[in-house]
């Protein structure tokens, strides 16, 4: 496990990164001088900043203290770098694809790899700006840049000053995982934390890890025109998702031209002329890759090391972070912690969320648990893989009795006339109820069309209202719409069914005579509209 | 589809354990290819379909046990060692070896769903030789032997549930028998075993990752390729018994091949890849052979073709290949239908009178015909001729009712209802 270690970054240093650069950690910036007593925030990723803002807003003397960049993984090395890639990508795909939709591009595709991550630089910097120092001291936050260390229950120092705290939240965050493959740090590689920085495309990259960061940066470098390699020790990719959801995973990636190598390891790495020789071993198959950027997104490590938490009385583990409750107090009443530190699931909404609870939970006496939120996910692959609630296995094995309700997207007009068939919309039930228990979404834009389930979840709205619920037409969504209207159809037992038919055997009669009772109608009357 | 032609694709499907076998060791070639070697699976549908011929007067009940008798000795006297060029391990044995020595071949691994085809084949036997002859009491005593050294309980290695295979190179393979496929039949000879029966809650385990799904329509067990609704229906009559899950969704595994059939049907009617001769009177996607972009004539195919690959319902991988005949006794109006259209239109997808592995309509070939799976398999033979049988006399399910070690595995499951507690009525009254 390496200590956490700042990396400079290597990144053209243009208009954009200035920009950004001066939005999350301004060159000769001063921290404030300390007041007497703080609400303190330490880190300022998502979790932090949303803290620092919300607490600020509430009314309390706020101090926020970060080490690196304000804005943490998401903002800089993360969420939004690697969608306004993924966006780029995806056109590449789409115009290759052109025939396909009756489109014809003229001449070569020409991937301009450099364009494509200026336009990342500034859609970054455009995006910092919401989470810039000179925001925060106006809404009232001190800042200080530095590396918080805890010297007490209540108190710790910054960049040679001491400050005191009421409540403390620690959101630190995480940071890459290396794999201890040896070679690996001699021949070098990217994490999510420089792989923004290239400039110029590898010809040849391995991508060690088949998790979301790996799946989604895999096929993105893939459209570029990277041949790319992906291996992964499970068998399926997204080992926690369903298992259709990782199959249509790997059959995309075969469509890419990824070389997907399942239930692979790679076991050691050199170098042989510039090139990187990595060796993998596949059960007893055993073979050697040539690659020029070996790419890792194997888990992530909480950032605990550095900040003296034992000082502070505060539990954790190296490998699975702050100890917290379902409060998300830490084993020290006065301090908290929040996402990526502490929590199992390490997306930028759960630590946005998390923070909301701290901030209620630490400042007014609040008791919101983590485990009552429910929290969607998505991994944006092409086709993005969402998923929400429980999946059936985990439903299972608590004794709970599912069902689930499927609709391809091929039964979708939306997605037929999009050419986007690839995937599916499963909804899982408690048997013999309408209550939704999860869902797992495969498509295009998943990640659009699971927040309308987990909408429905936290408001407990069942599938029966969800059958209610005019769905505009054409689109992806009305994929649950449909899953709504398959699970009214089961309600139609061969009673209910005899029973309605035999309502109508009475009811047409009836009607009929009445109708007859009518004069006739204006034959223009029935004519057919246009 | 008249009962003529019926017992005449059965015999031809019979005929290739004639053709494939090799008579000193009992031995049956994976495919009718040159240079194939032998796939223990299919000798596990052999030994099933001995009973059958004997039944159907297409072999000498003395040729039928000289025959299976060779094999099963061939077996007992194996290398066990579990080494690289051995037969097997812990009672397993590896899924591919050589027609004469029996060694194993192509570092295959040892394969627990492979060797569970072969032990109920055993068990067929066992339970259809029952004369107090020599030959046939021998027979019998082989079958035990065989059954009872199988160390299934090893097979879970540490894990919850079944492991795939071991290799003598890397031990247990990663992958494990989770979500509903065509292992039943492997877990109930697993947990009936008198000698090395499966620990803990491994059933419980594996059924734990099952998923009940509302798929065009139908409520049903899901899992995608049509085999899996299959290969354990081959030799267990699941007819009116029910395990846990399926009392809770008050179905059983019978009831819910049949309706993985319309499903496949439905999903042929849609064609959502728009392949040329799907509907629903033309369907089957399951694991068979298949065209693939290497060959000759298909190098420029713009779609992905996959070769020998699991094709399922509706996530595929679907490239318009056909195959999977062996859904009578559940749909016999479907499936019948199906063979009949299927037969006119596509002639060429029988060959010598047997049915190949597979077609794909939408490749023609040069004279316009269907692109069709080369010689033939010998799990596609197996499955059609115990498929048959069980929709004309259920011969093989009544076989295995009988089988002590079904029944205990079927029970431990967790099964009842149905024929079992017939049984179990009929045998407390004698």
């Amino acid at each position: 496990m390496k200590q956490y270690k700042e990396q400079s970054s290597t990144a053209p240093q243009d208009a954009f990164e200035y920009e950004r650069l001066e939005n999350v950690h301004p060159a000769g910036w001063r921290n404030p001088p300390p007041a007497d007593r703080y609400s303190l925030v330490v880190g300022a990723g998502t979790a932090g900043l949303v803290a620092a803002h919300a607490a600020a807003a509430l009314g309390a003397k706020v101090a926020l203290i970060e080490r690196h960049l304000l804005g943490g993984d998401c903002l800089n090395v993360g969420c939004v770098p690697s969608k306004a890639i993924i966006r780029t990508a995806r056109l590449y795909a789409d115009v290759r694809n052109a025939q396909q939709y009756g489109a014809h591009v003229p001449g070569d595709i020409h991937v301009d790899f450099p364009a494509a991550m200026k336009r990342m630089r500034g859609i970054r910097a455009r995006i910092s700006r919401a989470d810039s120092v000179r925001r925060l001291s106006a809404a009232g936050v001190d800042v200080f840049f530095g590396q918080a260390c805890f010297t007490g229950t209540d108190a710790l120092t910054v960049d040679g000053a001491k400050l005191r705290f009421n409540k403390a939240l620690i959101a630190t965050g995480a940071r890459p995982n290396t794999p201890s493959i040896p070679g690996l740090i001699e021949a070098g590689y990217l994490t999510n934390e420089n792989v923004f920085d290239q400039t110029e495309l590898p010809r040849r990259l391995l991508v060690i890890g088949g998790g979301p960061l790996g799946c989604e940066l895999a096929q993105a470098f893939c459209r570029f025109g990277a041949k790319t390699i992906i291996v992964q020790s499970w068998p399926l990719f997204l080992p926690r998702e369903e298992r259709d959801a990782a199959q249509l995973l790997s059959d995309a990636f075969a469509r890419d031209g990824i070389e997907v190598r399942l239930n692979t390891r790679a076991v050691n790495v050199r170098v042989e002329s510039g090139e990187k020789l990595v060796d993998l071993v596949s059960d007893d198959f055993k073979s050697t890759v040539a690659v020029d950027a070996i790419l890792t997104g194997t888990g992530r490590l909480p950032n605990v090391e550095g900040l003296n938490l034992e000082a502070a009385g505060v539990e954790f583990d190296k490998k699975d972070g702050i100890r917290v409750d379902d409060f998300l107090q830490t084993s020290n009443r006065r301090i908290y912690a929040a996402g990526d530190v502490c929590l199992k699931h390490k997306f930028t909404h759960t630590a946005d969320a998390s923070a909301r609870i701290v901030v209620r939970n630490a400042l007014f006496l609040g008791r919101q648990r983590m485990s009552a939120l429910t929290i969607p996910w998505c991994t944006y692959t092409d086709p993005a893989i969402a998923h929400v609630g429980l999946y059936v296995r985990e439903a299972r094995e608590r004794n709970i009795s599912v069902k689930t309700f499927t609709i391809p997207m091929h039964d979708v007009d939306r997605a037929i006339a999009d050419d986007e068939e690839a995937g599916f919309v499963k909804i899982h039930v408690k048997e013999g109820t309408d209550r939704i228990l999860g869902a797992t979404i495969v498509a295009r834009h998943a990640g659009e069309m699971i927040n309308e389930i987990t909408l429905a979840m936290v408001a407990g709205i069942g599938l029966r209202t969800l059958a209610r619920v005019i769905h505009a037409y054409p689109t992806q969504a009305e994929a649950i719409k449909k899953a709504a209207d398959a699970y009214n159809r089961t309600r139609l037992t061969p009673t209910i069914h005899w029973l309605l038919r035999l309502w109508l055997r009475w009811w047409s009669p009836y009607r009929q005579a009445s109708a007859g009772e009518m004069s006739a109608p204006d034959k223009s009357e029935m004519e057919p509209h246009s | 589809m008249d009962e003529q032609t019926l017992d005449q694709l059965q015999r031809a499907a019979f005929g290739y354990f004639l053709q494939a076998v090799n008579p000193a060791n009992g031995l049956i070639a994976d495919t009718s290819r040159e240079n194939s070697p032998c796939s223990i699976g299919v000798v596990g549908f052999a030994l099933s379909a001995y009973p059958v011929a004997v039944e159907r007067g297409w072999m000498a009940r003395a040729d039928a046990v000289e025959r299976s008798l060779a094999t099963l000795r061939f077996f007992r006297d194996s290398d066990q060692s579990g080494s690289p060029e051995a037969t097997g391990f812990k009672g397993f044995y590896y899924h591919f070896l050589d027609m004469h020595t029996g060694a194993r071949v192509w570092r295959s691994e040892l394969s627990t769903i492979d060797t569970a085809f072969l032990i109920a084949g055993a068990l067929t036997a066992g339970c259809y030789f029952t004369a107090t002859t020599p030959e046939e009491t021998e027979l019998r005593e082989l079958v035990e032997t065989l059954y009872r050294r199988v160390d299934w309980r090893w097979s879970q290695g540490e894990a919850a549930t079944i492991r795939q295979g071991w290799k003598p190179e890397c031990g247990f393979l990663n992958y494990g028998w989770d979500g509903y496929n065509e292992s039943i039949v492997l877990y109930v000879l697993a947990l009936g075993s008198p000698t090395h029966p499966l620990g803990g809650n491994c059933y419980e385990a594996w059924t734990a990752t099952y998923q009940w799904e509302n798929l065009y329509g139908y409520d049903f067990l899901y899992a995608g390729p049509l085999f899996i609704h299959q290969f354990s229906h081959a030799w267990i009559d699941f007819r009116g018994i029910q395990d846990r899950f399926m009392r809770e969704k008050r179905c059983d595994y019978f009831e819910n091949s049949r309706r993985a059939t319309e499903v496949q049907r439905e999903y042929a009617r849609r064609n959502p890849h728009e392949f040329a001769g799907y509907d629903e009177n033309c369907w089957g996607l399951t694991a068979c052979d298949g065209p693939t972009n290497q060959m000759p004539g298909l190098a420029y195919e713009r779609r992905r073709l996959f070769g020998y690959a699991a094709r399922g319902v509706p996530y595929g991988p679907d490239d318009g290949t056909l195959g999977g005949w062996a859904s009578l006794p559940f749909a016999p109006e479907a499936a019948l239908g199906a063979a009949h259209i299927m037969r006119q239109r596509y002639p060429e997808m029988l060959f010598g009178e047997r049915y190949t592995s597979s077609i794909n309509p939408a490749l023609a070939s040069a004279d316009g015909g269907a692109w069709v799976s080369a010689g033939h398999f010998g799990l596609d033979q197996g499955i059609v001729v115990m498929m048959i049988e069980n929709h004309r006399t259920q011969l093989i399910w009544r076989l295995m009712r009988d089988c002590p070690y079904v029944g205990a595995g079927l029970r431990r499951a967790g099964f009842r209802g149905g024929w079992m507690d017939r049984l179990r009525l009929s045998r407390s009254q004698m």
